[in-house]
């Protein structure tokens, strides 16, 4: 599925180094040459604008690491140092807390164009889990850089999370303890998360090579989940893919600059503008959004390893779906049952993120509950089930044939057809 | 349908390699009204108007988008470097205050300015005497190198030294070699001033230059006497 590389440097110079390094070659073959389906909706630009924002993020992230100081007694003050004093300091922090929410968004819809159009399906298996590891990648990224500016939500986020593999028996305290450096959240906490929150973008993005190339060895799945079986399935990466994605990508940053110019601490909490008191918890403690429906599973589970290893699992049951989905129809555009069942599980997962926000008492636990049971019913569940059960409709012979209908799509090519390529 | 799709690779091939034609061309805002009037059209007038016209609608907004897509980037780019510059905290340091009542005759004490060691030497009436019987030819570097006097102010003790009824025995200057940035060590080396442990330049008791690698004079910082016993660099 590779592209065939048909480029041929005319320059001599190019020549040389190309048949030294096909570098150029490369480029040319993944990006340029590379056939993408021609029926590729805006969902699949998410890809590209995924790319954008570990980009931003790596590089307004190298920029705010001139400025900040990773220490207990000045962590903070550097944070409002670049906040006041740095130059667009401001806007470069805004940037980069305002855009670990838009990464988040981003990757959740990726995720759930995935799960919708069966993309995780043989042969992608491997391209999915390796996903899957760039999104733990990414919530670990994450977690440590909101500890970094050592305000009251960083210290007892960092408490609360360390503690989870408290949970764990025998092994559990040490292990905290080994996380800490300590016997609670302290320097030695904080530096070493600094240490890691710096490295960990930089694997991510490695995970990201490595995600491309499954991508571009297997090819990309499309609307209708069917491969493409001829030249007529496929467009040119370039333009077709480049100006989609381009324009996908302005969009989302016009979206992610409302936020960054005129809601930049929408998605924080006032609490983190109170320096870290290790002696008072603050009254109501919330992770960031992207994990409240995790965290509702957490506390919708009265018992403390239970609760960590629902966290975990449903996490981990991701890397499984590939495998707990038996159905041999990829689209859910060809899948009736699936269809309803799939926008049902994002309900949940919404639901549960509105949940995650909510204190853990009353209503709200047992909702809680509910929604954590279904959360895992449909991967355990219904997914295997779905695939025995479920009469999926039929499916077309080609992407052509789907997007041109039945007659034009099997028409042959006519003489009109080639007219304008002579004359050009 | 197949015959349009076609169409349109090619129809967009042929603007992409006119993208890079359309620079150099004399494509002006009255060729775009035309280029947009035959867009109106439909999309058979457009393949028509790509193999007879020099430029088309499709060029007008590849261009317009380029530009505008590359003035984004700049935009975006200038926070990115303007963070390199020295912030606001760094600028409020750029004023130190001395206390000259405690420093003895014959003395020489080392205060930090804008994060450099700035030396400031009581000299005595001897280190003054030997500063003004050097002659201006003798000296590697004949200009005054102070902030305080004009740029073509000669090296005399008189513009070296600081300025004022009773201030000449104050002498004022950073104290970083103007070879490479070493700090020289005081009351060292055969001119009685200051001797750099680094490539062993020696400057007299005026700070000037006496023998090299170093090329001028170690320079004066700008600074007034706020008291008598008192003055502010910066």
């Amino acid at each position: 599925m590779s592209g065939h590389s048909t480029f041929e440097p005319k320059n001599p110079a190019l020549k040389w180094f190309e048949s030294r390094l096909p570098l150029v070659g490369l480029i040319h073959s993944s990006f340029v040459a590379y056939p993408t389906p021609r029926n590729l909706n805006y969902w699949w630009t998410f890809g590209g604008i995924l790319s954008l924002m570990l980009v931003c993020q790596i590089v307004s992230g190298v920029v705010l690491v001139m400025h900040y100081t990773p220490h207990v007694t000045l962590a903070f003050d550097s944070v409002e140092h670049i906040m006041r004093d740095v130059s667009w300091g401001w806007l470069i922090r805004y940037i980069h807390a305002n855009g670990a929410s838009m990464f988040f968004i981003a990757v959740y819809i990726h995720m759930f164009r995935g799960l919708y159009y069966g993309s995780y399906k043989a042969p992608r298996e491997v391209l999915w889990i390796l996903g899957c590891i760039i999104y733990l990648l990414m919530m670990a990224t994450a977690f440590m850089g909101y500890v970094l500016p050592w305000g009251q939500m960083s210290f007892w986020g960092a408490t609360v999370i360390t503690n989870l593999f408290s949970a764990f028996p025998v092994v559990g305290p040490t292990i905290v303890e080994w996380l800490w450096g300590g016997f609670a959240v302290d320097n030695p906490t904080l530096n070493r998360f600094f240490s890691l929150h710096y490295l960990l973008p930089f694997m991510i993005a490695g995970v990201v090579v490595l995600h491309v190339w499954a991508l571009h060895v297997v090819g990309q799945n499309n609307p209708t989940g069917v491969e493409p079986k001829s030249e007529k399935d496929t467009v040119p990466f370039t333009p077709y893919a480049t100006i989609k994605d381009g324009f996908g990508m302005v969009c989302f940053l016009i979206f992610f600059a409302w936020f960054l110019f005129y809601i930049p601490n929408y998605l924080g909490h006032a609490d983190n503008y109170i320096p870290a008191n290790p002696l008072v918890t603050p009254a109501h403690i919330v992770p960031e959004w992207y994990y409240l429906p995790f965290y509702a599973m957490l506390r919708a589970v009265p018992d403390k390893l239970g609760g960590v290893l629902t966290m975990f699992g449903a996490i981990i049951v991701l890397f499984f779906v590939p495998w707990l989905d038996t159905s041999k129809v990829r689209s859910a555009a060809y899948r009736p049952l699936y269809k309803q069942f799939f926008w049902i599980w994002v309900a949940v997962c919404i639901g549960l993120g509105w949940l995650g926000s909510k204190p853990a008492e009353g209503g709200y636990v047992i909702a809680g509950r509910i929604l954590t049971i279904y959360y895992f019913a449909h991967f355990l569940i219904i997914l295997p089930l779905l695939g025995l059960f479920e009469k999926p409709k039929a499916i077309p012979a080609s992407i052509t044939e789907a997007v041109l209908g039945k007659n034009k799509g099997a028409a042959p090519a006519s003489a009109g057809v080639s007219a304008p390529q002579t004359k050009g | 349908m197949q015959l349009e799709a076609l169409e349109g690779r090619v129809d967009r091939g042929l603007a992409f390699a006119r993208l890079f034609r359309a620079g150099r061309s004399n494509f002006g805002p009255t060729q775009a009204c035309r280029g947009s009037g035959q867009g109106m059209r439909g999309k058979e007038t457009i393949v028509a108007s790509t193999e007879t016209a020099g430029t088309t609608r499709r060029d007008f907004l590849y261009l317009a988008t380029g530009a505008m897509g590359g003035i984004g980037a700049a935009a975006l780019v200038w926070p990115f470097v303007s963070q390199l510059q020295p912030d606001a905290s760094v600028l409020a340091l750029s004023s130190t205050e001395v206390d000259l009542s405690q420093v003895a005759e014959g003395q020489m004490i080392t205060v930090k300015w804008r994060g450099k060691p700035v030396f400031v030497w009581n000299r005595t009436p001897d280190d003054i005497a030997k500063s003004k019987a050097t002659e201006i030819s003798v000296l590697l570097d004949p200009v005054a190198r102070n902030a305080n006097l004009p740029l073509d102010a000669l090296a005399t003790d008189e513009n070296r030294a600081a300025e004022g009824e009773g201030h000449e025995k104050w002498l004022v200057v950073i104290g970083i070699c103007t070879h490479l940035g070493c700090v020289p060590i005081g009351h060292m080396g055969e001119y009685d001033g200051w001797f750099c442990p680094c490539h062993g330049s020696e400057y007299d008791s005026a700070g000037r230059v006496r023998r090299g690698p170093a090329p001028e004079n170690l320079a004066i910082p700008p600074y007034h006497f706020v008291s008598d016993t008192k003055i502010s660099i910066g």
